[in-house]
């Protein structure tokens, strides 16, 4: 998937069309949450309502974080990403994350919420429309990958707030995605759906002897502009017991003006909602 | 000021000097003074409070120009109450007054407001050093019945206080003492009492003669609804913190203030009494509740540890200062939060408004004496006392002392030292005026006593603050101020980044920055977790806090065998 950049329109819109499945599940999902409902449940809901609109596959299965699991505090081994018994309570913030795949097109989305009203929520919330901003600028102006990771962390120092995507496998704040081709039965290891993990290993070595990784974080491999192809990127962010992030498809074409697939999404509708108001 | 004078004849025939000034109209403010004084011993409060409130006070009888009852039956404790009563109705009969009292008149004062005459006559009490009879043969008979070690101390200590009680019951010896001076130089002794009549405290025996007499069944307790006050000195030598302070069970709407001083805290500490009086009158006559009020206040609701604290921090756009004042934030307090970068400033007091009170930001550069000053008046006004000032803001200087220009002494001098001093000259000072105790916090450094070649112009200044603060300490004790230095160690904030690398040109003093950094990060003692332990040094007045791991044991090695660190001190500890 990442040697062959994706900028056919038609396949774009199947992508946009899943990415936009994902979030619709994600926010009535989480819009419908109640106080006592635990991760696991939430996690079941949206693998219903996926699957009962034509997803047959997994990225990685759905992730359901409550209260301050939602800033990875003591997330000292990969197992804490997964849904426990934790039930949600009021002011409780909520992150939901999928990535869903339809007829090979895949998507992988996070969606922050909050049961009730929560003033940090609120305000890292607001805060996070300028990281969706300052990426999207520094991948158009063709910064090394690693570089725009360290804008994004000195923008976290500025705010106040802690860099909460490096505790993801990797502290990648971004990973490729692509079709899904391989024939492996539908299988899931570990979280991850194996024909996505066989896609992107694949990825991860042919990148590798092009020095570059279909993963982005702050290491010397990440040394280099941003790949043409697609992006999930998703900046994570905290502020004591709350971490909200969003994750969405940034497109960048062969030649460089990149641009994020859809705008029409919950986090980005709050952003404009604000805006209109004031 | 004038005063109107005049007599009132109370009960039983005894004329009573009664002193009233300040506008005819505004609230009245009654003043009963106790043993062994007059009138007078509120001359300074009066001052004070009559710019604003109508304020009266009256010789008791036997004291000053009040008359004298013949027998001794003449003191009975329902007497001075209704004393107490003539003058009210008196100076103010359509609307009900605002009591404040000492000692003795703190006794009758609390037999007034516990009594069912003045009911509905009184609308708020500030109580001094003067506990309820009731409370107190209460407070006793609760320690007798469960003598656990804590009620057996508190007891020891009041029954020491009180030996003078049991000597004024004995027949004329007391009267000698007077007569003879001996218990005026006995009194210098202990506290500051200042000059009284000795006719006066002759014919005040009477009170402890007629009153005190221990009874052997118990009395129902006496409870009272109004807002009460009590100011209690806490280096009192006649009444124990525990009799005053401990009555919430009859006095259900209760404030207690405990202030660094002695017993005639009206005479030592005028402006502080008619502070505290007038933030309690403002406030029962529908004025919102001022801090210092709120945080006295006697509750069941759970309280956070800086509840209705006001803080003020210089340098917390970034790094500890910022961590700080989110800390005290989340904590309860109110939080000032000044910066040389406004937006940084501003940025802090959002966070911080996201944890707990509102915050507020200021721009100031700390180096800078006349911003300093303009800042305390606007802090004042705008804000009131700090009751925590943290004399954050600090830059660094490394490298060779050779490399380092003047101008690199000046601006780190500037920052590190001199914006301590102002900090604790203004902000201090403003304290120190309150009279209310509190709390100075300089943070400085483990390079205070870490001699070492990288870092002179930076540890000169730090230990310069470090002897500072001691020093400080030493001098704000008796106002209740402590002192607390914070030695952090390696703390992963800004301050590598920001630090002026001498005797590099700019692209080699960018990289060792980077570097060191580096060095920092990989050390990652976050300033959240300094946060934490600069809020516990101030909870504990701590002289000396040494935060990280190097910083404790630096410190200890520091005094263990100092000349290892002296050949430490060879050592160039900037990365190259």
């Amino acid at each position: 998937m990442a040697g062959t950049a994706l900028t056919d329109p038609a396949q774009l819109a199947k992508f946009r069309a899943v990415q936009q499945l994902a979030y619709a599940a994600a926010e009535s999902v989480g819009q419908a949450l109640q106080p006592g409902v635990t991760e696991q449940q939430a996690v079941q809901r949206i693998r219903d309502y996926l699957l009962e609109r034509g997803v047959q596959d997994w990225f990685h299965t759905p992730f359901a974080w409550f209260g301050d699991r939602t800033a990875f505090r003591n997330f000292w081994t990969p197992l804490k990403f997964f849904p426990t018994q934790r039930r949600l309570e009021e002011g409780m913030p909520f992150i939901l994350d999928c990535a869903p795949v339809r007829e090979g097109y895949m998507a992988d989305i996070g969606y922050a919420g909050c049961l009730g009203t929560n003033p940090i929520y609120e305000q890292l919330m607001n805060d996070l429309a300028e990281y969706r901003t300052l990426i999207v600028t520094r991948v158009r102006d063709g910064a090394p990958l690693r570089q725009i990771y360290r804008d994004v962390d000195a923008l976290l120092a500025r705010h106040g707030y802690d860099n909460r995507h490096r505790v993801y496998p990797g502290r990648v704040i971004a990973h490729q995605i692509g079709m899904v081709h391989s024939r492996l039965p539908k299988f899931i290891a570990a979280g991850f759906g194996i024909r996505a993990l066989h896609t992107l290993v694949g990825d991860l070595i042919v990148e590798r002897m092009h020095h570059r990784s279909p993963l982005w974080a702050d290491g010397e491999i990440s040394n280099h502009p941003a790949t043409p192809g697609l992006w999930a990127v998703e900046p994570h962010i905290g502020f004591r017991d709350v971490g909200v992030k969003f994750e969405e498809i940034l497109v960048v074409p062969p030649s460089g003006d990149a641009y994020w697939l859809d705008d029409d999404l919950p986090h980005v509708r709050r952003w404009q909602r604000a805006a209109a108001a004031s | 000021m004038t005063v109107t004078t005049k007599d009132i004849i109370t009960t039983d025939g005894v004329p009573l000097r009664v002193h009233e000034s300040g506008p005819a109209g505004a609230p009245t403010v009654v003043c009963v003074h106790g043993y062994p004084d007059d009138h007078t011993l509120w001359d300074d409060v009066t001052t004070e409070l009559a710019a604003r409130y109508r304020v009266v006070s009256y010789d008791v009888r036997g004291a000053g120009e009040s008359g004298k009852p013949r027998s001794r039956r003449g003191y009975r404790i329902d007497q001075l109450v209704r004393d107490l009563a003539a003058v009210i109705d008196a100076v103010s009969p359509d609307r009900p007054v605002h009591l404040l009292a000492h000692d003795w008149g703190s006794v009758q004062a609390w037999h007034a407001v516990t009594g069912q005459r003045l009911r509905d006559r009184i609308s708020s009490y500030t109580s001094i050093s003067g506990p309820c009879i009731n409370h107190a043969d209460h407070w006793f008979r609760a320690r007798l019945r469960r003598p656990t070690p804590r009620a057996l101390r508190e007891l020891v200590t009041q029954l020491r206080m009180s030996w003078y009680v049991a000597w004024f019951q004995l027949p004329l010896l007391p009267e000698l003492a007077w007569r003879a001076g001996l218990a005026q130089r006995l009194l210098a002794l202990v506290d500051d009492a200042g000059v009284c009549a000795v006719a006066d405290a002759v014919n005040g025996l009477q009170l402890y003669r007629a009153n005190m007499m221990p009874r052997l069944t118990a009395s129902r307790p006496r409870t009272t609804d109004i807002a009460v006050q009590v100011l209690a000195p806490q280096r009192d030598p006649f009444v124990s913190r525990s009799l005053q302070t401990e009555i919430r069970r009859w006095v259900p709407n209760l404030a207690v203030r405990e202030l660094p001083a002695g017993h005639w805290l009206p005479r030592t500490h005028p402006h502080t009494v008619a502070r505290c009086a007038s933030e309690l009158i403002d406030h029962v006559e529908g004025g919102p509740p001022a801090r210092g009020l709120r945080r006295a206040r006697r509750t069941d609701r759970k309280r956070q540890r800086f509840d209705d604290t006001l803080v003020v921090i210089t340098g917390a756009g970034s790094g500890i200062g910022r961590a700080t004042a989110l800390e005290f934030a989340e904590h309860g307090a109110e939080v000032i939060v000044t910066d040389i970068d406004q937006q940084a400033a501003e940025r802090t007091a959002q966070l911080a408004g996201t944890l707990g009170p509102r915050a507020s930001a200021y721009l100031l550069d700390v180096s800078d004496c006349g911003a300093m000053e303009k800042f305390g008046t606007v802090l004042r006004e705008n804000h009131g006392i700090p009751d925590i000032v943290i004399n954050n803001a600090g830059i660094g200087v490394a490298g060779p002392f050779f490399d380092t220009t003047v101008a690199d002494w000046e601006r780190i001098i500037d920052v590190n030292l001199w914006g301590v001093i102002h900090g604790c000259r203004v902000l201090g000072g403003l304290m120190v005026e309150g009279r209310t105790g509190g709390t100075i916090v300089n943070i400085a450094s483990a390079a205070a006593y870490l001699p070492t070649r990288s870092l002179p112009a930076y540890a000169a200044t730090k230990a310069a603050v470090l002897a500072l603060s001691q020093c400080l300490r030493g001098e704000l004790a008796q106002a209740g101020i402590g002192v607390v230095t914070i030695c952090p160690g390696f703390v992963h904030t800004n301050i590598a980044n920001s630090t002026r690398f001498v005797g590099r040109d700019a692209a080699q003093e960018q990289a060792t920055r980077q570097r060191a950094t580096t060095l920092y990060r990989r050390r990652n003692f976050t300033p959240r977790q300094a946060a934490r332990e600069i809020l516990r040094a101030v909870q504990r007045n701590t002289a000396v806090a040494p935060i990280t791991v190097e910083a404790k044991a630096g410190l200890l090695i520091s005094r263990l065998t100092p000349g290892l660190l002296r050949s430490l001190a060879r050592t160039d500890l900037i990365p190259r």
